[in-house]
């Protein structure tokens, strides 16, 4: 598990060992394969992309191609302990409509997404310039991220919706930073459920 | 249909006869004393069994899955661009095994076939058969191949039906099974076409009620149709459109009823083709087996319920052009796995071909397969 990218490290550092977790936007499923070797969940991956759910195939894994922008409408209600939506969320129309989603489906959210409050971006933006930084690494002319926020943002529309933060990290070049989070974290992980 | 000449072809291969003395009760309550399955295998059975793969069959299919009869065969089988060395059903690693299903006309027993109590072909007299009746046989089979529990039971189309039919009566028999192209039951439209087609063979004067054979005659406009009228429905709209357009074989107006654009003649020739070879009780049989199967009518209309009990793994394959059994047919079976919490894996694959895309070769939806089956053969470890 050592392997794991340091943002999913802190994902399955805050998943409970035998428990469901479904994975939106999991990639070639290298989240879902190092929790299932390490903590033996049971889960499924949801990926628009053949050629990464080609890989997660191979792995073993449970994966339904499938657009997460059509929501989540093939799982039930109250079905998984754990839905994670890493780095993805930036990227999508309907924020609103997959957060909701996400605790009709499962009883802990957990989401990853680029800090727009990260200090390099604010200094950028102080410049006149759109920020390109680890986290956002796109020019504004060839971004797939249409919707950026900070982490107290993020925040802000938690409550809106009658979710609030159970657990926050943020980090930055693989580090997790403790001191000013929404200043010094260029990538910020939040684990949420219902008030 | 893509004619994919392959060099990593299985070869040559031949047919097999299994004569079953031990009476089968069918789902509609009628029992055939005695019956003939012609199949077809390719690779070797592993040490302990438990690398058989069986593939079955759609409509207008049979047990010649791949390879050829003869160097100067001209047609390979039906999914050799799937099923061979290397390939995603690679016979390296798997014993696959076809089988012409119940009351085809490929020489397994069928309304063609001679009725021993007669000496005459069944025709008429020959029972309506459902999948789970196929199942049932083809499980009878296994038994005679020595064949426990199925790494994987493979089919698309009504061929997928079969495959989820087999987890439900068979859970512990299927350790895999992948579902192409399919639906869990029928609509009235999907009906709705198998009953045209059913009507222009039944309506044909040379049907003569289904015994045609003592009349010498075969009811080949009827059988013509039918065919003509299914390919339409294989097809998408924008395929057709993109490999006939408004063609003209001519190139203008011929004002008459011949064959002018190049659709018709596509379909003509098809129908042409089919009704020379297929046998029309066949065809009428094969829809009646489509229009019934339903796997959740025995638990209220609850899919889920019905395949609470399967033990497999699933994948599940669906095209994006295909509207006979198009991909939200698919995800109701994957929706009614993951409500009962089962193993399972869809994809949706980007496809112009219609419900024939199952039946081509392409790129992602073979990956696709041979990852699923690499899973599978490292479970097995043949």
């Amino acid at each position: 598990m050592n392997k794991l990218r340091a943002d999913l490290r802190c994902v399955a550092d805050w998943i409970k060992p035998g428990m469901r977790v479904l994975d939106l936007g999991c990639g070639d499923g290298e989240l879902l394969s190092a929790l299932a070797r390490e903590k033996q969940i049971t889960g499924y991956g949801v990926e628009i992309d053949v050629s990464k759910m080609v890989h997660c195939v191979e792995k073993g894994l449970n994966v339904v191609q499938s657009d997460l922008e059509s929501g989540l409408s093939a799982f039930e209600s109250e079905s998984f302990d754990y839905v994670v939506l890493s780095l993805t969320i930036q990227a999508m129309h309907n924020i609103e409509g997959i957060l909701a989603e996400m605790l009709r489906v499962g009883k802990t959210g957990i989401v990853t997404f680029p800090n727009f409050g990260f200090w390099e971006n604010r200094w950028q933006i102080l410049c006149g310039r759109m920020p390109v930084s680890e986290t956002i690494p796109y020019e504004w002319y060839n971004t797939p991220n249409i919707h950026f926020c900070t982490l107290g943002d993020f925040d802000r529309l938690l409550g809106k919706l009658g979710m609030k933060i159970e657990e926050q990290q943020v980090l930055h070049a693989g580090e997790k930073v403790e001191l000013f989070p929404n200043l010094l974290g260029s990538l910020a992980l939040v684990k949420f459920g219902r008030n | 249909m893509s004619e994919t000449h392959s060099s990593n072809s299985i070869g040559i291969v031949s047919p097999h006869k299994a004569v079953f003395e031990q009476p089968l009760t069918l789902a509609s309550g009628i029992t055939l004393p005695r019956y003939e399955l012609v199949y077809e295998t390719y690779g070797q059975l592993n040490a302990d069994n438990s690398n058989a793969i069986l593939v079955c069959h759609a409509l207008s299919g049979n047990h010649h899955l791949a390879g050829k009869y003869s160097e100067a065969d001209k047609s390979a089988g039906w999914w050799d661009n799937m099923i061979g060395p290397g390939k995603p059903i690679d016979t390296n690693r798997f014993f696959v095994i076809g089988v012409n299903n119940l009351g085809g006309c490929h020489g397994s027993t069928g309304p063609s076939s001679i009725n021993p109590e007669t000496g005459k072909p069944f025709g008429s007299a020959f029972p309506l058969v459902l999948v789970r009746d196929w199942v049932e046989t083809q499980a009878r089979l296994a038994d005679r191949l020595g064949i426990g529990k199925f790494a994987a039971v493979i089919g698309g189309s009504l061929g997928g039906m079969q495959a989820l039919r087999w987890t439900v009566a068979y859970p512990e028999r299927v350790r895999h099974a992948l579902v192409i192209a399919a639906a869990p039951k029928l609509t009235a439209q999907n009906i709705a076409f198998n009953d045209v087609a059913r009507q222009a063979i039944l309506t044909d004067p040379e049907f003569h009620g289904g015994d045609y054979y003592e009349h010498d005659v075969v009811p080949r406009r009827g059988l013509r149709l039918a065919r003509m009228l299914g390919h339409i429905t294989y097809l998408s709209d924008d395929g057709m459109g993109e490999k006939f357009g408004r063609l003209l074989r001519s190139g203008e107006y011929k004002y008459g009823f011949d064959v002018e654009f190049e659709i018709e003649s596509y379909l003509r020739y098809q129908g042409d083709k089919f009704s020379g070879t297929f046998d029309a009780n066949t065809y009428l049989l094969m829809t009646k087996a489509l229009d019934y199967f339903d796997p959740a009518r025995d638990f209220g209309g609850d899919l889920s319920k019905a395949l609470a009990r399967t033990q497999a793994g699933f994948l599940i394959v669906s095209f994006t052009s295909d509207w006979r059994f198009s991909p939200s047919r698919s995800r109701e079976i994957v929706k009614a796995l993951l409500d009962a919490r089962k193993n399972v894996s869809y994809a949706e694959i980007e496809s112009r071909h219609g419900h024939d895309a199952f039946l081509m070769e392409d790129a992602p939806y073979h990956a696709v397969m041979r990852a699923y089956l690499n899973r599978i053969a490292a479970e097995v470890n043949p």
